[in-house]
């Protein structure tokens, strides 16, 4: 399975070495030739001799996206830090490219929400922050910190 | 008419000032703080605070009851989202959208945002009309009717010079309207011989403009290879 991941940034590249990890094939593209680096965090090898792939460019250069592979994606994750450029991306993954998955990282939970609602696969990270601190604060501060395992680490 | 125009750069600011002058009812939404401010100054409550990419701001600026909405910011996304959200969420029944960079027009368009004007692009086609050996020059497109109509100067070396209109092999799915000599313009018919200095109006399916150019163009056989 390949996965393309535009927007190399925290979000981004975690979850491109976590599907690497599982054994996908994954390409990230991203305009900043730096965000390489933050590829390689916590990794043994480079990027590439771990079989990863990585493009410079933007979301929206047809030349881009067809260099990272879209045209082969089975999953396509938009994950820049912008979430207009996210939603149009994923839609032009979804429409032209007809990727079978694609996902969006949208911070507005409002637009999230719609855009939910017109088949487009949207993950608002606000959302899911807000319900992590209401529950916290309902629970008295006792669950608040990190899950279960991490708290066994400690 | 109510309209809300987004972004209060030159496009936006001097729009907004023009359609108040017509009497239309404008919101115009900015969201950088200090250009709101120096706008504000000149068109009073008619500029409005935020970025109109939220769904809140657009409502807060009346969307709902909106009749058109211009996205004229800076940034192509911006302009794709709020006409996409307009059209689609608010019913907005008008929408035009500003191209800043012309190769993402066919983003536009994938999302169904129409019309959208790019300043690249018509420049461009005034360079094609005042350029003449640029040769072509698109006089209207009909995207949604599938129909352009095209201008194209007959040179000395055309291949159809001299030669009768019904003579000419006209590629299938193109049309001459209309035969432009000496600043007036005529329908020809089968018998009108083209001349030199002819500009030739022709109505075409969009993708026909190679044929044609190689049919009036310069060594352009008439006969289409015949």
């Amino acid at each position: 399975m390949l996965i393309l991941i535009v927007g190399c940034g925290r979000v981004g590249s975690s979850v491109a070495r976590a599907m690497l990890r599982e054994g996908h094939e994954v390409s990230c593209l991203d305009e900043d030739p730096e965000s390489h680096a933050r590829l390689e965090v916590g990794l043994e090898k480079s990027w590439e001799d771990l079989g990863g792939q990585f493009t410079v460019g933007a979301g929206l250069e047809t030349e881009a996206l067809v260099a990272a592979g879209i045209e082969r994606a089975d999953a396509f994750i938009a994950s820049t830090d912008g979430d207009n450029t996210n939603i149009v991306i994923a839609q032009i993954a979804q429409k032209r490219y007809e990727v079978p998955t694609v996902i969006a990282r949208v911070l507005d939970p409002l637009r999230a929400e719609w855009y939910q609602r017109q088949g487009l696969n949207t993950v608002c990270p606000t959302s899911v922050a807000i319900n992590m601190l209401e529950t916290a604060v309902r629970e008295g501060g006792e669950s608040s910190g990190p899950p279960d395992d991490s708290a066994e680490a400690a | 008419m109510y309209i809300i125009v987004v972004g209060a750069g030159k496009v936006g600011w001097n729009l907004a000032r023009e359609l108040l002058e017509k009497n239309h009812e404008v919101t115009l939404i900015e969201n950088n703080r200090r250009r709101y401010l120096t706008v504000e100054q000149e068109l009073e409550h008619n500029v409005s605070y935020g970025d109109a990419s939220e769904l809140w701001v657009l409502e807060r600026a009346g969307i709902q009851r909106a009749d058109m909405v211009i996205a004229v910011t800076g940034d192509d996304e911006d302009n794709m989202l709020i006409c996409q959200v307009a059209r689609e969420k608010y019913l907005v029944e008008r929408i035009i959208a500003r191209v800043n960079n012309p190769r993402n027009r066919q983003h536009f368009d994938l999302l169904g945002v129409k019309p959208s004007v790019s300043a690249t692009d018509l420049i461009l086609r005034l360079l094609e009309h005042e350029v003449p050996e640029y040769g072509l020059v698109h006089l209207l497109d009909l995207q949604e009717e599938q129909l352009e109509i095209i201008e194209m100067l007959l040179g000395s070396d055309s291949g159809v010079t001299g030669r009768r209109v019904g003579d000419l092999q006209m590629p299938e799915g193109s049309l001459l309207i209309s035969v432009l000599r000496s600043g007036k313009g005529f329908v020809p018919t089968a018998d009108t011989v083209l001349e030199e200095g002819d500009e030739i109006l022709a109505v075409l399916d969009p993708g026909k403009e190679d044929d044609l150019k190689i049919l009036f163009g310069p060594k352009g056989n008439g006969s289409n290879g015949a």
